[in-house]
C-alpha cells in the first residue's frame, strides 16, 4: 500500500499523480500494435461507444501510418486522444479483446490510440476539412466533450458554430473533473486547441446562459441549439451540520485539485461518502494529496458499489480504508467539521435498513460528498416544451438526439445522468448529424 | 549414446553445425569464437582477389514483431588480403585441429584456382567450397552465380579444381536457376566430392518511400542483393529434395543451407538428405550462441526417436516427397474447432469465406462468436487451422476410413479424369458455392 507524502511542489504533485496510462514510445507502440489479430467484425469495435475501427488504426500504427491511424480514430471520435487515456477501456474495448479468452493480456488499445493521436497533434498535422458553408448557424451551450464533439462534426458539415461556456476553459469535466492520474490539463487542452485551430469554431468563455431572455435571443440568432450542459453541483444530503466548514462536494473538490494542484491543502483525516467512480477518485486523490487517513464510507455492501472494481482497487492501493454498510446521520463539530456520525445498515428482506442502535463517529477534518450531482432542472424550465422527465434528464430521440423542442438537441451527462467522456463524444457527433438532417428536411 | 560427429565427404567435424561462408567467418577471431561456442565447422568467408565493399550493405524484411524474417546483402567476397586470411586459418587449425575449416574460394583463371588451392591446403584447410552462387557484384565480373547458372562452365571449373586439389571439394550452388539438378549434375560430372546449397536468391527487399531507392541504399542508389534468412527455407528445402532424390547427384553428400535457425530447421534439412548444415543469418541476428538451441534440440529429438547418429535418419523424409499425381484422392480431412479453446477472433470464418470455400458459419443467434464448420462444404484445405491464433484449437480430422486409395495417375490410366471443359468428372461439380448475389446481402 502506497504512503503518499503531501506534495509541496508541482514536481511532487506529478509524482503522486503519476499517469496511469503513460504515453507509449515508438518501440512500445510497434510491438504492442504487432500483437493485434485483426479480428473479423472485431468485438473491440462493438464495445467502443463510438465504434472506432480499432483493428484498422492499430494496423496503421504498425505500418507507420500514424496520421492515417489518427484519421481513423477522429473519424469516429472527436476526442480520440483524451478517450485513449480516460476511457474505462478494461470494461470497453480492451475488455472485449479476444485475447482475454486465453488469459493473454488484451491489446492496450487505449494507449495505442493516445499514442497515435498525440503524435499527430504534436506534429500539428492538418487532417480535417471544414465543410462547404451551408449558411446555417448552431449555438452550443457547454464546451464539454459533448459540445466540442458537436462543434467539430457541425463544422465538417458546413455550419457556423458558437459555443457558450460558463467557465474560462474548454472541455468541461475533462479538465475539471477527471482524476489527475488519468490525464493532465495540458493534454486535454492541447487536443481541443488542435481541433479548434483546424475546424474554426468559436468558444465564448465566461458566458453562462442563465435566463429566458438569453435563450430567446439565441433561438433568434441560430438555426439550432445543442445542449451539452452536463450536470450541476454536488447535491445536498440534507444532513445535520452539512453546512459546516470542511464539507465539500466531490465535483468541487476535484475541480479545486485540478486547478490548484499542490497548492490545495488537504487535511490529515478525510471521509469520503459514496460508492461510485467519483467517490473512488476523490478518495484516491485525498490519499495522494498526503491525507494520513482517508476513509471511504458506503451505505451498502462492497458488491453493491457502482464503481468499477479497478477504480476501487486503485483507491485501496493508494492507501484508502473502506467502511461498508454505514450511512451518515450527521456531520459533527463545532462550526467546523470534526467527524461524521454513522449508523450501521443491514439488508432485511431485500431492503436496506438503518440500525439506529448501532451508531458511531469517525473523526475527520474534511468530508467529501460523492453522492451524485444535482441535475440542471431549473435551467431546463427556461426552455419551452423541453421534456426532461421527472428526474431532470433530457429526453432525446436516440438517433437524432433531438429533444421535444425541435430546435434543441442534447447529449452527454445531460441526457444520460452521468456517464463517460466517450459517450458524450458520441452524442455530440450524432447530434450534429441530427441537426444537419433536420435542417435539410 | 548420441554421437553428433560427422564425416562429410572426408571432412570430419564434431557436429553437423557449420557456419556458412559469410560475414561471421570473416576472420580467425570470429571462427575461434564460434568453435568455442559449439559450432563444429566453418566455411571461411570467400577468398580470392580482395574486393572493395560499399556502405551500407544489408537490408531486411520484418514480419509483425519479428525482425529480419528475410535478409539481403550486397557485400562481396573478402576484402582482406589473402595472406592475412591464410595465417588466421593456420592459427585456427592449430587450436581446433578436430573442427572443420573449409576455405570458400572464388577466382577467375585456371592458374589462379591452382595457386589459391595450393595456398589454402598449405594453411591447413580441411576442404574447399567453390562459390558459384553469389548473385550480386561478383557475377557482373563473370564469377559467382555467373558460373552457377552455366552448368558447362561450372563443370569445367570443378574439373580444374579437382585436378589441383588434394582435399575434398564442395560445390556451392546458386538457386537462381530453373532446375537445380542441371548445375547439380554438372558438379557431380565435374568430379565434385560434395554439394552445398542454397546460396542467396537475387532480390530487392524494399524501396525507400522518400528517396525511391532500393534497400540497402548506397548514396541514393541500390543494387539487387542476395536474399536469405528464415523466409528462404522452403525454397532451400525444395532444392535440397530435388538433388537428394536424383539418382546420380545423390551419390555425393549435401550440405544444407538456407534460413536455418532452430533445431527443427536442422532436423528438416537432415530428413531431406543433408548431412551437414550451414548457418549465417541466424548468427548475424543472434550471435554464435544460437547453436546452443540447435544442438540441445537435435539431441532431444534423436534421444526421443532413438537415433545415435544423424545418418540414422538422414533422408528419411525423401520417400514421402512425391509428385502430386501420386497423392491419394480418396484421403479426406475436415476441420474441427475446439469450442473451449476458441477465443472468437473469427479469422477462420473470414479466411474461409473470403479466401477459401465458405465452409465456416458464425452463430446465427449472436450468442457468442464461436464459429462452426459446415462439414459438407469443407474441402479440408487447412486454411482455418493455419490462421487460427490459438494453439491446437482447430485441428484437421481424418474422415475417410482408409480403405480407398486412388491417385490421379491411376485415374488417368483408367481413363477416368475430366477431359472436356464441362466434364461431369470435375472435382468441384456439385460442390456448394453461394450465389454471387449472396455476397451483397452480407454487407
Amino acid at each position: 500500500m502506497a504512503e503518499y507524502k503531501r506534495p509541496t511542489t508541482e514536481a511532487e504533485f506529478k509524482l503522486n499523480f503519476k499517469q496511469k496510462k503513460p504515453l507509449m514510445n515508438d518501440t512500445e507502440a510497434y510491438y504492442e500494435a504487432s500483437r493485434c489479430l485483426f479480428c473479423y467484425d472485431a468485438p473491440c469495435i462493438q464495445a467502443c461507444p463510438t465504434h472506432i475501427d480499432i483493428p484498422l488504426f492499430i494496423k496503421q500504427i504498425h505500418t507507420n501510418n500514424v496520421t492515417g491511424a489518427s484519421k481513423t480514430i477522429f473519424d469516429s471520435n472527436w476526442l480520440g486522444n483524451a478517450c485513449g487515456v480516460v476511457c474505462p477501456t478494461g470494461v470497453l474495448c480492451e475488455g472485449a479483446c479476444v485475447y482475454n479468452h486465453q488469459d493473454i493480456p488484451p491489446i492496450q488499445i487505449g494507449r495505442l490510440q493516445n499514442y497515435a493521436t498525440n503524435k499527430t497533434i504534436d506534429a500539428k498535422k492538418e487532417i480535417f476539412k471544414i465543410g462547404k458553408s451551408n449558411g446555417k448557424k448552431i449555438a452550443i451551450i457547454g464546451a464539454g466533450p459533448a459540445g466540442i464533439a458537436c462543434a467539430c462534426e457541425a463544422r465538417t458539415l458546413g455550419f457556423e458554430v458558437d459555443i457558450f461556456e460558463a467557465k474560462d476553459k474548454p472541455s468541461g469535466l475533462m479538465v475539471y473533473g477527471i482524476a489527475p492520474y488519468k490525464i493532465t490539463n495540458e493534454e486535454v487542452l492541447k487536443e481541443v486547441e488542435y481541433l479548434q485551430k483546424q475546424l474554426q469554431f468559436n468558444i465564448k468563455y465566461n458566458s453562462a446562459i442563465t435566463s429566458k431572455e438569453q435563450l430567446k435571443q439565441m433561438e433568434n440568432d441560430y438555426d439550432a441549439i445543442f445542449l451539452g450542459v452536463g450536470l450541476g453541483k454536488t447535491r445536498m444530503l440534507e444532513l445535520g451540520g452539512e453546512d459546516k466548514k470542511g464539507v465539500i462536494g466531490a465535483v468541487e473538490f476535484i475541480e479545486d485539485l485540478r486547478m490548484k494542484h499542490h497548492e490545495l491543502k488537504v487535511p490529515k483525516k478525510v471521509v469520503v461518502i459514496g460508492g461510485g467512480n467519483t467517490a473512488m477518485d476523490a478518495a484516491s486523490e485525498a490519499a495522494r494529496m498526503g491525507a494520513r487517513k482517508t476513509v471511504l464510507a458506503y451505505r451498502n455492501s462492497k458488491e453493491k458499489m457502482k464503481a468499477y472494481g479497478f477504480e476501487y482497487d486503485l483507491a485501496i492501493s493508494a492507501g484508502v480504508d473502506s467502511l461498508f454498510n454505514v450511512t451518515p446521520l450527521s456531520i459533527v463539530g463545532n462550526g467546523k467539521v470534526e467527524g461524521v456520525k454513522f449508523a450501521k445498515t443491514e439488508t432485511v428482506e431485500g431492503k436496506l435498513q438503518t440500525n439506529m442502535n448501532n451508531t458511531f463517529i469517525v473523526r475527520c477534518d474534511l468530508v467529501i460528498k460523492a453522492t451524485g450531482q444535482a441535475k440542471q432542472g431549473n435551467f431546463y424550465d427556461l426552455i419551452d416544451d423541453l421534456d426532461a422527465g421527472n428526474n431532470a434528464i433530457i429526453k432525446v430521440n436516440n438517433e437524432t438526439f433531438q429533444t421535444s423542442n425541435p430546435k434543441y438537441f442534447a447529449g452527454g451527462d445531460a441526457i444520460n445522468g452521468g456517464a463517460e467522456v466517450v459517450n458524450a463524444a458520441y452524442d455530440g457527433k450524432m447530434a450534429a448529424q441530427g441537426i444537419h438532417q433536420w435542417l435539410n428536411k | 549414446m548420441i554421437d553428433l560427429s560427422i564425416n562429410f565427404a572426408g571432412i570430419k567435424a564434431p557436429n553437423p553445425f557449420w557456419l556458412a561462408s559469410a560475414p561471421p567467418t570473416n576472420s580467425g577471431y570470429q571462427v575461434m569464437k564460434a568453435f568455442e561456442a559449439g559450432w563444429g565447422g566453418a566455411v571461411w568467408k570467400t577468398l580470392g582477389v580482395p574486393v572493395v565493399n560499399v556502405s551500407s550493405r544489408y537490408g531486411s524484411i520484418n514480419y509483425r514483431n519479428t525482425r529480419m524474417m528475410g535478409f539481403n546483402n550486397i557485400e562481396l567476397i573478402t576484402d582482406r588480403p589473402l595472406a592475412d586470411n591464410l595465417r588466421e586459418i593456420e592459427e585456427v587449425k592449430k587450436y581446433f585441429p578436430d573442427h572443420a575449416v573449409i576455405a570458400s574460394l572464388m577466382v577467375e583463371s585456371k592458374a589462379e584456382w591452382e595457386q589459391i588451392i595450393k595456398d589454402v591446403e598449405n594453411a591447413g584447410a580441411d576442404g574447399i567450397e567453390l562459390n558459384f552462387g553469389c548473385p550480386h557484384g561478383m557475377c557482373e565480373r563473370g564469377m559467382g552465380s555467373a558460373v552457377g547458372q552455366e552448368p558447362e562452365v561450372l563443370k569445367t571449373i570443378v574439373g580444374w579444381v579437382k585436378e589441383a586439389a588434394n582435399i575434398p571439394v564442395i560445390t556451392k550452388l546458386s538457386p537462381n536457376i530453373s532446375h537445380i539438378t542441371d548445375p547439380g549434375l554438372a558438379a557431380v560430372q565435374g568430379g565434385t566430392d560434395a554439394i552445398s546449397l542454397i546460396n542467396t536468391i537475387k532480390s530487392i527487399v524494399g524501396i525507400d518511400l522518400d528517396t525511391y531507392a532500393p534497400y540497402p541504399i548506397v548514396d541514393g542508389k541500390g543494387s539487387n542483393g542476395g536474399y536469405c534468412g528464415p523466409a528462404v527455407k522452403p525454397i532451400a528445402l525444395h532444392m535440397l529434395k530435388d538433388l537428394a532424390q536424383h539418382h546420380e547427384i545423390s551419390k555425393v553428400p549435401i550440405s544444407g543451407i538456407g534460413g536455418i535457425e532452430t533445431w527443427r530447421d536442422v532436423v528438416e534439412f537432415i530428413l531431406l538428405g543433408a548431412t551437414s548444415v550451414q548457418v549465417c543469418t541466424a548468427v548475424m541476428h543472434y550471435g554464435f550462441g544460437i547453436v546452443r538451441e540447435m544442438e540441445a534440440g537435435l539431441r532431444q529429438f534423436m534421444e526421443e526417436k532413438g537415433y545415435n547418429t544423424i545418418y540414422d535418419f538422414a533422408g528419411k523424409a525423401l520417400p514421402n516427397v512425391t509428385e502430386w499425381k501420386h497423392l491419394n484422392l480418396k484421403y479426406k480431412v475436415i476441420a474441427e474447432i475446439n469450442e473451449d479453446k476458441c477465443i472468437g477472433c473469427d479469422l477462420c470464418y473470414i479466411a474461409c469465406d473470403d479466401g477459401a470455400h465458405q465452409a465456416i458459419a458464425l452463430p446465427k443467434d449472436g450468442s457468442n462468436r464461436i464459429p462452426s464448420i459446415i462439414e459438407e462444404n469443407c474441402v479440408g484445405c487447412n486454411l482455418c487451422s493455419l490462421v487460427c491464433p490459438v494453439e491446437n484449437c482447430i485441428t484437421m480430422v481424418k474422415t475417410d476410413d482408409g480403405t480407398e486409395h486412388i491417385t490421379w495417375s491411376e485415374r488417368t490410366l483408367n481413363d477416368d479424369v475430366p477431359t472436356t471443359f464441362d466434364d461431369d468428372r470435375a472435382g468441384g461439380k456439385g460442390h456448394f458455392v453461394p450465389k454471387p448475389t449472396d455476397a451483397l446481402k452480407n454487407n
